[in-house]
């Protein structure tokens, strides 16, 4: 039995009187792909967003790769992670934001190069070289001299995409990755999920609502609802024979919202 | 008599404006430097309160939050009186144009620290977010992420303070700063005739404030919207 590189153990989050998180125990395994589906509110981007130190939380301990994330110890003792822990911590993981969040002043190259650069200390040419490489998997070489609002929603995901895996982390958090998407673009970029998905050589994290997408992709799918995950298991399980009435509600609702 | 220049009254309405636009000019020279100096002395302090209105801790950031309130609900004359007649009641006596200029630019550096939070704020909270899960660190995310993308927001809204501050120079016209209207007036106390010499002022205020928006106008056109570019 490996050891999960992420593991929530009893997590609580909560924004003012709102319990965002209620006690939640969740584990993914190394090379996993896990889906999280579930309604809106029920905390399923706040798991990402907490991973990816964007929120802390208020109880629990969050581990990745054993480690604590927002804690650190101190003898026995765990305390509230440091800047530096949280900046060690932070380099394991990478981020897909659903508003793409490119930086609109750079070119793709420079959005490609400057952490990199900056944060990894590559020299021009190797950052380059990366850059140039995460390009050509996602498509977009011919791209890269031109600055986000010069592309399609779907090839600024793409570059998201490339741009978080240039840091080469551990582990992929996708958060809603084509929700702000038209139709005919969520295709493109889904190709580069899956194909990341495929080599399963990253454990990744995806926060979605394209039921089919998660279905044949996933390792695990898990329902979260009301900051809790309410049922979870292979997709094929999941989606064609779900044990709990919530889970059959929520299925029911989006797959065939018309009935 | 005045700057030097002779009045002529006796010759009809046109050589007497003729002869008293050097000494308008003179007044308009003035003004221009009050406005210039006020804003820069608003540009410097709006940022100074702009830092110390976003420090972490409330010792520092409720006084600047209180003294800025107190700044801009408080008439530019109220404080122009003060500086001018109290200060030196404490030892502190300044020339009346510069208690002029200090006056705009601490009047207008209240405004101006709000248009340096707003833009800093402005920048989608998405691009931090970015940078954070990037590990940039906080320094250079705010020299290479935020500021890029500010400026072009704060610009266009700092040159119209800029406009108005030229629009408020007159105040300080009841500290004895010889600025354009109070030459004016002058010429009208000494000739009796004011006609003339305060449309000519509000003429040229006019043309002033136009180039100074147009100026703004074009300089906003040609910023990049999406902040200063980096390769």
């Amino acid at each position: 039995m490996t050891e999960p590189i992420i593991k929530f153990d009893n997590v609580v989050k909560r924004f003012g009187s709102l319990t965002v998180l209620d006690h939640l125990d969740f584990e993914v395994n190394p090379g996993e792909m896990v889906t999280i589906i579930g309604p809106s509110g029920s905390g399923k981007s706040t798991v990402l967003r907490i991973l990816m130190t964007l929120e802390p939380i208020q109880e629990g301990v969050v581990y990745v790769g054993g480690e604590p994330l927002w804690h650190e110890k101190k003898g026995d003792d765990f305390v509230p992670a440091s800047e530096k822990h949280l900046r060690k911590m932070r380099e394991q993981l990478g981020m897909v934001f659903q508003q793409f969040n490119l930086f609109p002043h750079m070119t793709v190259l420079r959005n490609l190069t400057e952490a990199p650069r900056q944060v990894l200390g590559l020299s021009k040419k190797d950052a380059l070289e990366r850059a140039e490489e995460l390009l050509e998997m996602v498509g977009l070489t011919d791209q890269a001299k031109k600055y986000p609002h010069q592309l399609s929603g779907g090839q600024q995901q793409r570059v998201g995409i490339a741009r978080a895996l240039a840091m080469r982390p551990k582990i992929m958090l996708f958060d809603e990755p084509t929700s702000a998407l038209d139709p005919e673009l969520v295709g493109e970029v889904l190709k580069v999920i899956r194909s990341l998905a495929d080599q399963h050589e990253l454990t990744m994290l995806l926060v979605t609502h394209e039921m089919h997408f998660a279905r044949q992709v996933s390792d695990r799918v898990c329902f979260f609802d009301k900051g809790r995950i309410e049922e979870q298991g292979p997709p094929e399980e999941l989606f064609t024979n779900p044990k709990k009435p919530r889970t059959r509600e929520f299925l029911k609702q989006v797959l065939d919202p018309d009935a | 008599m005045f700057f030097g220049y002779e009045w002529i009254t006796d010759q009809g309405p046109l050589v007497f404006a003729w002869s008293i636009l050097p000494i308008l000019l003179t007044g308009m020279w003035i003004t221009i430097k009050a406005t210039v100096l006020g804003f820069i002395i608003a540009l410097i302090l709006g940022l100074v309160w702009a830092v110390l209105k976003a420090a972490p801790t409330p010792f520092i950031s409720w006084p600047a939050n209180v003294f800025t309130e107190f700044i801009r609900d408080t008439p530019l004359l109220v404080q122009l009186f003060f500086l001018y007649y109290v200060l030196p009641e404490y030892g502190l006596v300044l020339p009346a144009f510069l208690t002029g200029a200090l006056a705009l630019g601490l009047q207008y550096s209240a405004y101006t620290a709000e248009v340096y939070r707003a833009g800093i704020e402005a920048v989608a909270r998405g691009q931090r977010e970015a940078a954070r899960a990037l590990n940039i660190s906080s320094s250079r995310t705010f020299t290479h992420i935020i500021l890029p993308q500010s400026v072009p927001r704060i610009i266009p809204a700092l040159g119209n303070y800029l406009v108005s501050i030229m629009k408020d120079v007159p105040v300080l016209s009841v500290v004895t700063v010889l600025e354009m209207l109070n030459v004016a007036k002058i010429i009208g106390d000494r000739t009796f005739q004011y006609l003339i010499p305060l449309s000519m002022v509000g003429a040229i205020y006019l043309i002033m404030t136009l180039i100074a928006s147009a100026g703004v106008r074009l300089l906003d056109k040609n910023l990049p919207k999406r902040g200063i570019a980096l390769k």
